[in-house]
């Protein structure tokens, strides 16, 4: 059985490792998977279903459970393969049935279909105001747990997430995380290449959040950040907190994060497969020497 | 269906139903510790909902100008177990946010009740803030529920009737004062038409405020010895397809009234049923002619596209000659 609680960084750096190589697999036997994205948010969706989250899978709809939000719902193969990883469904399901009608993996996630999905998502720009609606009913009835949200830096060119964005600030909703995956590459262009940021963080902290700016792709400093968030006060809120995790579509696979665009859905044949995941075993061995 | 008495036009009472609404929703919000209200930039500098929106700072919310937003944070407290009614002008929602009701609502799947005020032309101030789309778009969203009650106390006894409803409800309203249907007290059931007036000749099969002037028009109608009867269809989806085919095979003629588009609109849906069920009947549509509309008041505006009683009865009585 996977242990489904890890504590110290090199566990988390493992885990990593091996959902992303997962990944790979989805992409080999089922095709045609997002790819480059859910491998970049890995880190970061690893250190919250791991840890973080104090994700239990036998008590999905306890009210007072910590909620994750995929607002970057192209996604969702991710939390497929940490749910497999889990026990909480069966893997013959994902590789063999993915995206097949009739069956519950989905190109994006449905909260129906796939238990341990909070809610079904897929245009983007909606996570945010979700986690509005959850953080207001959470602080009506006193639950001081958290409400994630991962985003994409692509995402953030739809105009919803702003008035999210606003909201949440003006009405100090600070049991809110959201963590943007910025990982430097939308379906078609690299950052700045079409639309530009003059500062993604100043955006943000603009609006009245609480940024922390981190490497994404570095263990030792998501866990430290997630790890000193500010306790969630319901009675003196202060700012709901943004952090931007700096990553690069296709991390942990060489060859991806050179032209991440080119993976951005993708299959792979054995050879390939075979390439990747040795890519992976360096790249997850890399991690763990840094501190 | 039938047996309880309609107003006599001339003296009708004028309702809010925007008024009657909030009054109802207020009640709501203190009796019920679910019941959520979520507003758009409406909440207003002072009165009863200002009020409770002090009072109640997680459960009744102003989104502030942000549609889009409006809708999603509504999931989120009704996938937390909560019953959120959204309300802000129609188009807005309807249109604006339509990817948010199709997605986080419906597709979700979650008991948020939507109200659209300015229903129809009921806005007065042209097409930008007019709405006469949101009866075909929500017929053709699975697991949408959609509602246009035809008086103030009708909007009431649907919000009543609304807590017990599975899966989310548009509900639209008009703008301003409009008369009273019922002067009598009656069950209201979701999905259920209600026949108020019986007729031989020519059933109108109408919605929202269409149905009081229909009323009118029947009125004017029978003084020419033509017997007309009149269905409150308050509820476009699910449409009782019952109350049709009945009345299609009772006269043969219906005529629909609507201020919406009478493309995808009531006359589309009703149309749909009659040809499915194979039952032959003539059918005339009064509605929108697939243009957007001219700007004016209401109560120049309706009568100008000959939604008012004289209107309706000129109509049916060219239909039925």
């Amino acid at each position: 059985m996977t242990k489904i609680r890890l504590e110290t960084v090199p566990e988390l750096i493992e885990k990593a490792g091996e959902i992303r190589k997962y990944l790979c697999r989805c992409a080999r036997y089922a095709g045609n998977v997002h790819l480059a994205g859910p491998l970049s948010a890995t880190d970061v969706a690893v250190a919250l279903y791991y840890k973080y989250l104090q994700f239990d899978p036998a008590d999905l709809e306890n009210p007072e459970r910590n909620m994750f939000v995929l607002s970057k719902g192209h996604n969702g193969v991710l939390l497929y393969c940490m749910f497999c990883d889990m026990g909480l469904h069966p893997w013959d399901e994902l590789y063999e049935n993915y995206n097949k009608i009739g069956h519950s993996f989905g190109a994006h996630p449905n909260r129906k279909y796939v238990h341990g999905v909070e809610v079904s998502t897929g245009s983007l720009g909606h996570g945010l105001s979700w986690c509005i609606g959850f953080a207001h009913a959470n602080r009506n009835e006193g639950i001081n747990s958290r409400i994630y949200c991962l985003l994409g830096d692509g995402e953030l060119e739809e105009g919803s997430n702003w008035e999210a964005i606003m909201y949440a600030a003006s009405h100090n909703l600070s049991n809110i995380v959201a963590i943007v995956d910025n990982n430097q590459c939308s379906a078609s262009f690299m950052a700045g290449e079409n639309i530009k940021w003059n500062s993604m963080a100043d955006c943000w902290r603009a609006f009245g959040w609480d940024v922390r700016e981190i490497d994404g792709a570095n263990m030792y400093e998501i866990d430290r950040t997630l790890a000193n968030l500010p306790p969630v006060n319901l009675k003196n809120p202060g700012k709901p907190v943004c952090i931007i995790a700096n990553t690069i579509k296709g991390q942990g696979v060489s060859f991806m994060m050179e032209r991440p665009y080119a993976w951005h859905i993708c299959g792979l044949d054995d050879e390939k497969l075979a390439e990747t995941e040795a890519l992976i075993d360096l790249y997850t061995a890399e991690q763990k020497k840094r501190a | 269906m039938g047996g309880f008495t309609f107003n006599i036009t001339d003296i009708a009472a004028m309702m809010n139903a925007k008024d009657l609404v909030t009054k109802k929703l207020v009640q709501l919000i203190k009796e019920n510790p679910k019941v959520c209200y979520i507003n758009s930039d409406g909440t207003g500098q002072k009165g009863a909902v200002r009020d409770l929106y002090n009072q109640y700072p997680d459960r009744v919310l102003d989104v502030g100008i942000a549609e889009m937003n409006l809708v999603t944070v509504a999931a989120g407290l009704a996938r937390k177990g909560y019953i959120p009614f959204g309300q802000t002008f129609g188009p807005f929602l309807c249109v604006r946010a339509l990817d948010q009701i199709h997605n986080d609502l419906a597709y979700n799947d979650l008991p948020v009740r939507l109200i659209g005020t300015h229903g129809g032309l009921s806005s007065g101030y042209g097409p930008t803030h007019n709405t006469i789309v949101e009866f075909g778009v929500m017929n053709a969203i699975p697991n949408m529920t959609m509602i246009a009650p035809s008086d103030g106390e009708q909007c009431a006894k649907m919000l009543e009737a609304s807590l017990s409803w599975h899966g989310p409800i548009y509900i639209r309203i008009p703008r301003g004062e409009e008369p009273a249907v019922y002067n009598a007290d009656y069950e209201y059931v979701i999905g259920k038409a209600i026949t108020v007036k019986e007729g031989n000749d020519v059933t109108i099969i109408a919605t929202g405020t269409g149905v009081y002037n229909s009323l009118r028009a029947a009125l004017l109608l029978q003084e020419e010895g033509l017997s007309v009867g009149v269905i409150d269809m308050h509820t476009i989806k699910p449409i009782d397809r019952d109350a049709i085919l009945q009345a299609a095979r009772k006269t043969g003629t219906l005529v629909s009234v609507e201020d919406h588009n009478i493309l995808g609109g009531l006359g589309s849906i009703i149309a749909d049923v009659l040809v499915e069920a194979g039952v032959p009947a003539r059918l005339k549509k009064i509605g929108i002619n697939d243009e957007f509309i001219s700007f004016g008041y209401p109560e120049e505006i309706y009568p100008y596209y000959g939604f008012d009683g004289p209107g309706i009865a000129k109509t049916v009585r060219a239909f039925c000659g």
